[in-house]
Order: C-alpha cells, then sequence, then structure tokens
C-alpha cells in the first residue's frame, strides 16, 4: 500500500446552492469519506484556508496569497492509501465536485 | 473502522441556521436590507460548506456558522461609511458586547419572530406572506418554496418581491407588536401557520418529503412562538396540538400505491403515540384561561379520534357536538360537510345528504371541489342508491387532479359496477 494526496482545486461553483443543498452537498462528501473509511483507504483530509501568502526568490519576498484563479484554488487535500496511482485516480473519480467542475490532483507520497 | 468516525450534520442543519441568521443579520442591519443579510448567510455558509467537507467538523457547527456571520457583520459595518448604504449608526452597534447580544440564544428567538410578524399583515395576500416567511425564516430556496407550494419559480419571485416592497413601502418596524396590536396580529400569525401546515398537510401535489418538511416548519414555528414569553397564548397550545395530533397520522394517510388511505381504513398502528403524547401535553395547556378558538375546537375533534381505538369505536355524538360548537365560530361549508360524515357515521345518512345539498351555494361547489360529490357519493353508495352514488363519483373523479385521490374513487366507482374495468 502507497500513500497518494488528492489535492482539491476549484468545485467552489456553489454560490447559487440553497442552504439545503449545500448541507446535501457536504453530505456527499461525507458519505464518500465514509465508504474510503469503511475501506480502510481514508488516512487524513483537511482544509486550507483560503488567501495565505508565498515567500520567493533569493530576497525571500514575502507576498499575500497565491490568489490563483478559482477553478485552481486549493481548498484543501486528502491522503488515501492506495495500491497504485491507477487506483488512486479511481478514487479520485467519486470527488462529489468533479460535477461542480472541480479538478483533483493526484500525486504519490514518496516513501523511501 | 467504527461508526462513530462517520461525520454527519444534523437533518435540515443548515436551512434552520439559515432562518435564524438572516432574522438575527436583518435585526442588525434594519429590515431594508433583508438582502444584505441573505447575502452574508450565503457567503457563511458557503464557507462552511469549503471548510467542513474535507471530512473534520467545528465541535459546535451552529456557534460557528453565527461567528462567521457576525465578522462579516462587524467586518461589513466597519466599512459601511465608504459605501455608504444606507446601514443603521455604526459606532455603538461596533462595540464588542452590543453586536453578541443579538447572537444570545433568546435573542435569535426574538429576532425570528420579529421576522414572523415584519411579514404577517392583513393587506399582505397570504401567499406572499407564506413565500416570504419560507424564504427568510425556514430557509428555503426560491426553487424549494416554488416546489413545495407547487407553482413556478417566477410566481415565487413575484411573491417575495411583493412581501419586501410592502415591508419597505409601509415602513414596517421589525418588532413584536405589544398591546391589543400583539394580540390581532398573533391571530393572523396562526392562520398563517395553520396555512403553512395544511400546504403540506393536504397538497395531493407536492411529493411527500417536501410536503413534510413544510408541517415540520409550521410546527417548529408555532412551538417557538408559544415558547416566547409574550407570544405563547393558550390559543398557540392548542393550534400546535392539532397539529401534533393532525401529524401522528401523517404515515397512515398513504398507502405504497400512492392512494389516500381515509380515516376508517387506517392502520391505527401506524399513528405516532409520541406525537398524539404531545397533542394532549398541548392540549392541556391551551385549557388556561376562558379563551376558546377555533384551534382548541378542532384539536378537541382531532383529539377524540386519537382516542378511539378502533373506528368503530370513535364517539360519535362528542364529535357532532364539538363539530356544532366549530359551526357557530367557523361557519364554513367544511366544517359542514365534515359534521355531515359524523351524522352518516352516526346512522343518519339520509340526514347527511340533506346538511350536505342544504350547504349555502352547495352547487357551485359540487361544480368546483371533488371532495362534495365524492363524500356524497359515498353516501348514496352506502343508501345502495347506485345511480346517484355513481353520478357523484364519477363527477368527483373528473374534478380531482390529484392520483391517489383517483384511484381512491375508481375503486369505489368499480365496487358499484363490477363490469366496469
Amino acid at each position: 500500500m502507497k500513500d497518494f494526496m488528492l489535492i482539491f482545486k476549484g468545485g467552489s461553483d456553489a454560490m447559487n446552492m440553497s442552504p439545503e443543498e449545500m448541507q446535501n452537498h457536504m453530505g456527499k462528501w461525507f458519505s464518500w469519506i465514509d465508504k474510503l473509511k469503511a475501506a480502510n483507504k481514508y488516512v487524513a483530509g483537511e482544509a486550507l484556508t483560503p488567501g495565505g501568502k508565498t515567500v520567493k526568490g533569493k530576497k525571500a519576498v514575502v507576498t499575500d496569497g497565491p490568489f490563483a484563479e478559482a477553478k485552481e484554488v486549493v481548498g484543501g487535500f486528502f491522503i488515501v492509501r492506495a495500491n497504485s496511482i491507477e487506483e488512486a485516480s479511481e478514487i479520485a473519480k467519486d470527488c462529489p465536485d468533479l460535477p461542480l467542475d472541480g479538478a483533483v490532483e493526484i500525486r504519490e507520497v514518496m516513501k523511501f | 473502522m467504527h461508526d462513530s468516525d462517520s461525520v454527519e450534520l444534523v437533518d435540515h442543519l443548515f436551512r434552520h441556521e439559515a432562518g435564524k441568521m438572516i432574522a438575527v443579520l436583518t435585526r442588525i442591519f434594519g429590515v431594508h436590507q433583508i438582502d444584505l443579510a441573505e447575502d452574508v448567510v450565503q457567503e457563511s455558509f458557503l464557507k462552511a460548506l469549503q471548510s467542513w467537507k474535507y471530512g473534520q467538523l467545528p465541535s459546535n457547527p451552529s456557534a460557528w456558522l453565527m461567528q462567521v456571520a457576525k465578522n462579516r457583520v462587524i467586518d461589513i459595518l466597519r466599512h459601511k461609511k465608504k459605501e455608504s448604504i444606507g446601514l443603521p449608526d455604526s459606532s455603538q452597534l461596533l462595540e464588542d458586547t452590543s453586536i453578541s447580544e443579538f447572537f444570545h440564544t433568546d435573542e435569535i428567538a426574538d429576532s425570528q419572530l420579529r421576522m414572523i410578524f415584519t411579514c404577517v399583515h392583513d393587506s399582505l395576500k397570504e401567499e406572499d406572506q407564506l413565500a416570504f416567511i419560507l424564504k427568510t425564516i425556514s430557509g428555503f430556496s426560491v426553487q424549494e418554496i416554488a416546489k413545495a407550494l407547487v407553482t413556478n419559480e417566477a410566481t415565487i419571485q413575484k411573491r417575495l418581491y411583493r412581501a419586501k416592497e410592502f415591508i419597505r413601502k409601509e415602513k414596517i418596524e421589525f418588532e413584536i407588536p405589544a398591546g391589543p396590536a400583539l394580540t390581532s396580529r398573533l391571530e393572523v400569525v396562526h392562520t398563517l401557520l395553520y396555512l403553512l401546515f395544511n400546504e403540506g398537510y393536504n397538497s395531493g401535489k407536492a411529493d411527500e418529503l417536501i410536503r413534510k418538511d413544510l408541517c415540520g416548519e409550521a410546527m417548529r414555528l408555532c412551538k417557538a412562538l408559544i415558547e416566547h414569553r409574550i407570544c405563547s397564548t393558550p390559543t398557540g397550545f392548542a393550534l400546535l396540538s392539532l397539529m401534533c395530533f393532525h401529524a401522528a397520522r401523517f404515515e397512515s394517510r398513504l398507502s405504497d400505491d400512492n392512494s389516500i388511505i381515509l380515516l376508517p381504513y387506517q392502520d391505527r398502528k401506524k399513528w405516532n403515540e409520541e406525537l398524539i403524547r404531545m397533542g394532549y401535553h398541548y392540549l392541556n395547556y391551551s385549557a388556561a384561561g376562558e379563551e376558546i378558538s377555533v384551534y382548541h375546537l378542532e384539536s378537541a375533534i382531532a383529539a377524540e379520534h386519537c382516542l378511539a381505538k378502533t373506528f368503530a369505536d370513535t364517539n360519535w355524538n362528542r364529535l357532532l357536538e364539538l363539530y356544532d360548537m366549530l359551526l357557530q365560530m367557523k361557519p364554513f361549508p367544511t366544517v359542514e360537510l365534515n359534521r355531515a360524515v359524523v351524522l352518516a357515521e352516526m346512522g343518519e345518512l339520509q340526514k347527511a345528504i340533506d346538511a350536505i345539498l342544504s350547504i349555502d351555494k352547495i352547487e357551485s361547489l359540487l361544480k368546483e371541489q371533488y371532495i362534495y360529490s365524492a363524500v356524497l357519493g359515498d353516501l348514496y353508495k352506502r343508501l345502495s342508491n347506485e345511480m346517484k352514488a355513481k353520478e357523484f363519483l364519477e363527477k368527483a373523479f373528473g374534478l380531482t387532479t390529484s392520483q391517489a385521490e383517483k384511484n381512491l374513487l375508481e375503486q369505489k366507482i368499480r365496487s358499484i359496477d363490477p363490469k366496469k374495468n
């Protein structure tokens, strides 16, 4: 088993959802997480606060935020267990934000 | 992994919190700023969605949401001078304690009742009031309201617009009325909550889930009313008890194929004992004081039905008394119709038919509403007057749009004439 990081981008296209719809949408995420937990594939998951800082270059210049375009903004991540990157990609296909124009980047966590 | 690891929110948490938050924010921003309040609430939920969906919930989600909204309010008030969008004087509001007071549990409940009173006026159409309540108190979206009230979104938009315009033009205060005004306005609030409940309970068109939501909302708001120090009245208790008794029978009213099951054939084991118990509980409270309202009588009628172990055990004499009293206060055709049904159960079939036929303007009622023909058809059937029975049942069949009711009527028509298929 290897660990993979699923990096969730965009998918914030929920502005027009009603509170009930938002709760239902969150429910989809929770069921997905439950399913992964039941299969012993879920290791961790966290949200990232929007904004932030970037430190760059020799002079270590600090600037505000990554300020990427909305659909490039990283909202949060999971660490999941899978046998291969293919299996991890299959897992990512269940991401409830895909229909909201979201994207999932899948990266293997390197082990030595 | 254990089940305790799964993350879950209370059903309708967002919807209910939305109603609370809009009320609190409207109280802070002023009643003409409902749109701003709605925006802040929407932003708060979006933030919650984006923060919680990865599987970590705050220990108190409601408090978290309120805190986000509160921070946003402070933010908006600080910047309001620049934009000058007609917000109240913020210098005093911005003192930390002042804003925080609005977010205490008691004050939240108070704000929600203010919101109800804001739109509940005799001079505003009931349908506009209903739409407004569902939007601002119950946190429904326009689409959800349209679905619940079986109409389209444009219609609901218009109703909401009219309600907001009314509040703006009439310069309605965001407050709970006092003195004699309270009594008369409270009456309108009761009527509206009753209407909201009936939209859910009697609509044959909306799907079951949303109908239950409407009934649940009516009960929740009614409960908020009687829990409030000055809005708690015997009539309010009577109304809530009535809702409990009706809601107790919810599950037994529809069969698996979506037909309506009438009272005589309902499986009484399916009646919700907890709700019946609550019904009696509130009915007891409603007995305080001299006041007897329509809701007292209707609740007493519903209580009689819940008390009877079987349909045959129903105390029809007592029901007739109650209907006679009800008719004095509410001389409506539907009450006369129900009273006639009681007469029929007492064996007075012909009297029951005569009573229905002598209802004021019965000719046009028979043309417009299926229920009068449906009951008449049934009574004639029991009198073995098959021709009249068939005539009225078929008339009723043509008038109703509800599939459940159509199924029921078809069954009856078939049982008269076994050749009809």
